[in-house]
């Protein structure tokens, strides 16, 4: 599906801010990425995704060179508040991308309402992105991308703004949507627990520049629960491992259990 | 380039609207009833024929043109022929201004290209005070509403055209990433994406151009023009009737806030998101 070869990138004349990342997705994978602040998730996202062209290496999707954004990709981008067009409803920010989809008005906007529902908004279709706070804005981006259904989709942290219980919710939506749809997703997160628990494999990202420290597969139970996975001696080992090599060694805790 | 931003906070309060401009309107205007008053009492004490008191002015306003009959909506053959030519020179030369002015806005923001190469002649092209061109297009359209209607969208469509640029050059980076992302292209891209965004400092171009489109439309008319409000002007200060003139003045005045308060309307209707979203970010 997703084959990332020696991909570098250097903002300018600066230092590369990703250097040499190898990372291939199979179809129908959930990759989680983790990494400290600031090494460079977002811009190695943008490389991905089309929307910056890389320095160096090479990106294919379905063995074809990205040098645009592909058609069935999606993004939710990490600033998800300036990524809603708030000249629109929250339903027609939704809707709107469902054009490409040769979709009539009314069944854009029947799904909207369905996507809305799904991220527990249903009341909000008819408010404007700046009505909703920043959590609910976050769910309107994920709802969006979801309304999409794209075969590709790209996450750039995107449970950071909302509550625990939301949180944990959103993560069985994208794990369920996966099960349904056989969508591949490439996840970023700051969380590790969150990393281990939704994906099947993780990555993690060494600090300036982005390297592959460590890609760790997921042994875990495809069917998930924010319960019984969590204390599941593999979770709790995984969890502990991804900790210590985000962390560097030193610095690392004794996993409690 | 100056750009007049599309900025005008602590407005567009909530409540009864109605009841809103009408409170409104009244603790505003004593002040301009002060005045009133008061030039109405020196005038009568005075008995300067260069000012005439409002009473008298306000009289001759309406004879001059509001004594028709109710069929005409009471207005008189002289408002017809007086305001008809106006109005409509004004809004010709002002929607001529408004869609080149978005066309070329659009595609100088949207290129690069198109704005290294354009600059220096529309920042030349700005620079002319757009009355001395009057000259011009008399010798072009000898006198009458073409001439006045060239001179009217010249002048007017600089605010629209570099607010337009400016507009459609800073729309969020990532707004249109997004769109490139969901296939938002083309024209859906142009009319759903580009324009709103950019529709704040468009309608602050807009409001400009509007009360510039005024200003030219009377000069304009005093210079080379036997018909609109100009014209009566010119006349009445031939005939050194100064009542007459004044009521052109007013009229004017009354115009102008006419234009705007009509602009105002349409544009909270387009611009309410961006004001009640400024709004709750601060
Ligand atoms: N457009 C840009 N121009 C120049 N430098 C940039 C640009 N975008 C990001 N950078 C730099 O690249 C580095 C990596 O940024 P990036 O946003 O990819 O990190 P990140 O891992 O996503 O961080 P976070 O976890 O905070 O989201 C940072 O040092 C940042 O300053
Ligand atoms: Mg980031």
């Amino acid at each position: 599906m997703l084959e990332v070869e020696n991909l570098t990138h250097a903002y300018g004349d600066a230092p590369p801010v990703v250097s040499g990342i190898d990372l291939e997705v199979k179809p129908g994978e959930l990759v989680s990425i983790v990494g400290p602040s600031g090494c460079g998730k977002s811009t190695l996202l943008r490389c991905i995704a089309g929307l910056q062209a890389p320095t160096g290496g090479r990106v294919r999707l379905d063995g074809k060179p990205v040098d645009r954004v592909p058609g069935n990709l999606a993004v939710v981008f990490q600033d998800y508040s300036r990524s809603l067009f708030p000249w629109m409803s929250v339903r027609d920010n939704v809707a709107l991308p469902l054009r490409r989809r040769g979709m009539n008005r009314a069944q854009r906007q029947e799904n909207a309402l369905k996507a809305l529902e799904s991220v527990g908004l249903p009341g909000a279709a008819a408010k404007y992105p700046w009505q909703l706070s920043g959590g609910m804005q976050q769910r309107v981006a994920i709802a969006r991308a979801l309304a999409y259904g794209p075969k590709f989709l790209i996450m750039d942290e995107p449970f950071g703004s909302v509550d625990a219980q939301t949180r944990e919710d959103l993560e069985d939506l994208v794990l369920r949507v996966r099960g349904n749809s056989g969508m591949t997703i490439l996840l970023v997160t700051h969380d590790i627990d969150e990393s281990v628990y939704v994906g099947d494999r993780v990555v993690v990202l060494s600090k300036g520049p982005a390297r592959v420290r460590a890609d760790l597969s997921v042994e875990l139970p495809t069917a998930r629960d924010q319960i019984t996975t969590r204390e599941l001696p593999e979770f709790v080992h995984l969890r502990a491992e991804v900790g210590r090599l985000v962390r560097g060694r030193e610095a690392a805790d004794e996993p409690k259990s | 380039m100056t750009v007049i931003t599309g900025d005008h906070p602590a407005e567009r309060p909530t409540g009864v609207p109605g009841l809103r401009i009408l409170t409104g309107g009244v603790t505003r205007l004593w002040l301009v009833a002060l005045l009133v008053g008061c030039w109405e009492i020196i005038a009568r004490i005075k008995q300067d024929a260069y000012f005439p008191p409002p009473s008298t002015i306000v009289r001759v306003f309406h004879e001059l043109w509001f004594s028709g009959p109710a069929t005409h909506l009471f207005l008189t053959d002289k408002a017809l022929d007086d305001f008809q030519p106006s109005f409509v020179n004004l809004s010709c030369g002002w929607a001529l201004a408004a869609v080149v002015g978005l066309a070329l806005g659009v595609l100088l923001g949207r290129s690069g290209v198109a704005r290294e190469i354009l600059d220096p002649v529309l920042q030349f092209g700005r620079a002319i005070p757009p009355p001395t061109l009057i000259p011009f297009f008399i010798v072009v359209f000898d006198f009458g509403a073409q001439m006045q209607i060239s001179t009217i969208a010249f002048g007017v469509i600089w605010p629209v055209l570099l607010n337009t640029a400016d507009g459609v050059r800073t729309v969020e980076k990532l707004q249109l990433e997004t769109a490139e992302v969901f296939g938002i292209t083309g024209a859906t891209q142009l009319l759903r994406i580009t324009l709103p965004a950019a529709a704040p400092k468009i309608f602050a171009g807009l409001r400009v151009s509007l009360g510039f489109a005024l200003v030219l439309m009377v000069i304009s008319e005093l210079i080379g023009s036997t018909t609109g409000i100009g014209a009566h002007l010119i006349s009445s200060q031939q005939g050194m009737e100064l009542p007459e003139m004044w009521a052109g003045i007013v009229l004017l005045g009354i115009l102008g806030c006419l234009f705007n308060a009509v602009f105002a309307l349409v544009e909270r209707r387009f611009l309410s998101w961006h004001s009640n979203a400024r709004g709750l970010d601060s």
